[in-house]
């Protein structure tokens, strides 16, 4: 049985190191706000989150019937379709059909299943070279590290530690921190990847069941390339991506990019319906617990997520501790609500990386109710017996400010007002750690007691079912 | 379909119908246009300044000097337009990574999306997908009447349930994942050059389909 994952006890490292704490805080906050703006600027942004969140909840809640139209239209395109019960059928999958193409070096784009799934060490015991060409994805794989955000997996590090680790692995210049210098030093090293690689791999950020295509948002170009470049294409995706129509990707992809960094759209908006001539095309259906998630009463709705990261950007536990100190592959808000879910001892201490303040809510695109969720598993622990001592008191304690919305108010309203509440208000949510470094958490546009009223009018009680 | 697979498929089926939540309707989507008639030229001049992107609005009588004068180190120029030779035609490539030699790209798009300053492009219009992100700069062609006002009407386009491959394509390759300073290019093409330029043909009968069903939604 695993150890639990300490992450305040990680994040304690990131944070003694002031330099990465207090850029990624500064950088990702940036983010929060541009995203903030281009909500904005959207008159119906509220409307297209409530759309958002309803098309979810029909499509998961027809999730069957969905799978198979999918997978009978993209089998109609000439798209092979698999299935895959687990990360290690996933991993089988991918490694049958590179070995049966022949394939040694693989170029794939950004892929959070994949990362899921191991995919990389499994292929690479077998043989078979990988390249990463999502920039952020790639400096990690040369780093030997996870994805430290789901957006932009090497967020965390600086300019200086991306410029010494090319340095030492392509022998560029190490003093040169010009960012396009470095980007530059990239594009020269994955090109040759591309044009000689025999297959290609992408994740999907939605899967359309009505016309049998996958959908990949990037900014770079990576994953056309990855996609068109070589003979084979294999994408892997979660069986929770899946949409009904290409009419509504359209209000996902309205939300996403907004979402994500404040951009209207990503560069790249991409449709895969089918292989091209002479070529191949391969979907994996990948469950991997997404099935037995479903059934949760409490917490299927974190299957809506469409991985534009919001809630990590605005979380302040997040922002101070950086996404390694989660032990997990999905980190942040979003994280401590999937990962319990995959292994409930490991995961068991990450419900507590959260102050409760509900942010990580109010931004969500697809309106997962995250903190509502985070406080779930929490109860979830105590009844598994999960949890230690301190956190039993720590439970009662949140218990009581949730049970009381006037004094929830009095926390998060204002800044001013949370500098007198939160020391109290800090007891159960393991601020006494983020104390030691910082005080308080970052006024918010929209409060929990805001987001209350709207969703619980007629009473203080917080339906737990 | 082998036995695993047969089992794998009906084993997550079966787990899914299960355990999915009692059914729950799906919304009517509205398509958000604005009250007021747009000026759809000026919007995605904006939009695609935005992302990088290069809109040129003048006249361009004369293609060759055009990227002759853009580009003038430009030794090989791939061309999926009829209107404009170029040195080469998608249809030279041997293999799809033989584009990674097109110095510059030019080719039309036959949507561009007000609201996010996209263009889209298909198998259609590349015919080697390749050309629009192994080429250093690409140049887009789109007929200003080509231009729809947001992402709802953009989806109703054919191509995204006809053809095999199609993007929305939004300014050049670019990344913030170095310590969030955005660049370019990333992986894809330097340089995005859009000329709004009408099409002489006045517009094909899918494309007037199409424009009128947005309009009339």
């Amino acid at each position: 049985m695993s150890r639990p994952v300490d992450q305040a006890k990680n994040a304690e490292k990131f944070l003694a190191d002031t330099v990465h704490e207090q850029r990624l805080d500064k950088l990702l906050w940036a983010m929060r706000q541009r995203r903030d703006a281009a909500a904005r600027l959207v008159p119906e942004w509220e409307e297209l989150r409530t759309l958002a969140s309803a098309i979810k909840e029909h499509t998961l809640s027809n999730l069957s019937d969905y799978l198979l139209e999918f997978e009978a239209k993209a089998t109609a395109n000439g798209v092979v379709v698999h299935w895959a019960r687990d990360a290690h059928e996933h991993n089988q999958i991918v490694y049958d059909l590179l070995a049966k193409q022949g394939t040694d070096l693989l170029v794939k784009s950004k892929s959070m299943l994949t990362e899921e799934c191991e995919l990389r060490p499994f292929l690479e015991r077998r043989g078979i070279r990988v390249t990463e060409t999502d920039l952020g994805e790639r400096i990690q794989q040369l780093d030997d590290q996870p994805p430290g955000h789901i957006v932009g997996p090497a967020i965390h590090k600086t300019t200086h530690d991306v410029a010494v680790l090319f340095s030492e692995k392509y022998g560029s210049d190490p003093k040169n921190e010009d960012v396009p210098y470095l980007a530059g030093v990239m594009r020269e090293n994955t090109r040759p990847d591309f044009l000689h690689a025999t297959a290609g791999m992408t994740g999907a950020n939605f899967v359309v069941a009505e016309t049998g295509a996958i959908v990949v948002a990037t900014n770079e170009g990576n994953a056309d390339l990855s996609a068109n470049t070589p003979p084979l294409h294999i994408c892997s995706v979660g069986i929770e991506k899946i949409i009904p129509t290409t009419e509504s990707l359209a209000v996902f992809i309205r939300l996403l990019a907004r979402s994500a960094t404040g951009d209207t759209i990503t560069q790249y908006t991409s449709t895969f319906r089918g292989p091209r001539k002479g070529a191949a095309m391969h979907v994996i259906l990948v469950d991997n617990g997404r099935s037995e998630r479903l059934g949760m009463k409490r917490f299927w709705h974190s299957l809506k997520c469409i991985r534009c990261a919001a809630c990590m950007n605005t979380c302040p536990v997040y922002r101070r501790s950086g996404g390694l100190s989660y032990g997990s592959t999905y980190m942040g808000p979003i994280g401590i609500i999937m990962m319990p879910a995959v292994e409930i001892r490991k995961y068991s201490e990450l419900p507590f990386a959260s102050t409760l303040n509900g942010s990580c809510t109010n931004v969500c695109p697809v309106k997962i109710d995250i903190h509502e969720q985070i406080y779930g598993w929490r109860e979830v622990m105590e009844e598994n017996g999960q949890i230690q001592v301190v956190k039993k008191e720590a439970m009662r304690v949140a218990d009581e400010v949730l049970s009381h919305p006037t004094l929830y108010h009095i926390a998060t309203t204002t800044l001013s007002t949370a500098l007198e509440v939160l020391p109290h208000f800090a007891i159960y949510n393991r601020l006494n750690v983020w104390g030691k470094h910082r005080d308080i958490p970052e006024a918010k546009t929209e409060t929990f007691h805001q987001w209350y009223r709207t969703h619980r009018p007629n009473g203080n009680e917080v339906d737990r079912s | 379909m082998n036995p695993t697979q047969e089992l794998a498929k009906n084993t997550i089926l079966e787990a899914v119908r299960g355990n999915q939540p009692a059914a729950q309707p799906m919304p009517a989507i509205p398509r958000f246009h604005a009250n007021q008639p747009a000026d759809l030229v000026a919007a995605f001049c904006e939009s695609i300044a935005r992302m990088a992107g290069v809109v040129v609005t003048e006249d361009v009588p004369d293609l060759d000097s055009f990227v002759q004068g853009k580009f003038p180190d430009a030794k090989v120029i791939c061309s999926a337009i009829p209107e404009y030779s170029g040195t080469m035609k998608p249809a030279n490539l041997n293999h799809w990574s033989e584009a990674s030699a097109i110095d510059v790209c030019l080719l039309r798009s036959p949507m561009g999306v007000a609201e996010t300053g996209s263009i889209l492009l298909s198998d259609l219009e590349l015919q080697v997908n390749t050309i629009a992100f192994l080429a250093h700069d690409l140049v887009a062609l789109l007929d200003p009447k080509d231009i729809v006002e947001n992402i709802h009407d953009a989806y109703e386009h054919p191509h995204f349930k006809q053809r095999s491959y199609s993007v929305l394509m939004t300014g050049p390759s670019g990344s913030g994942d170095i310590s969030g300073v955005v660049v370019h290019p990333a992986q894809g093409v330097k340089t995005l050059t859009v000329i709004l330029s009408p099409a002489r043909d006045g517009g094909s009968l899918e494309r007037n389909n199409f424009k009128k069903e947005t309009s009339n939604a």
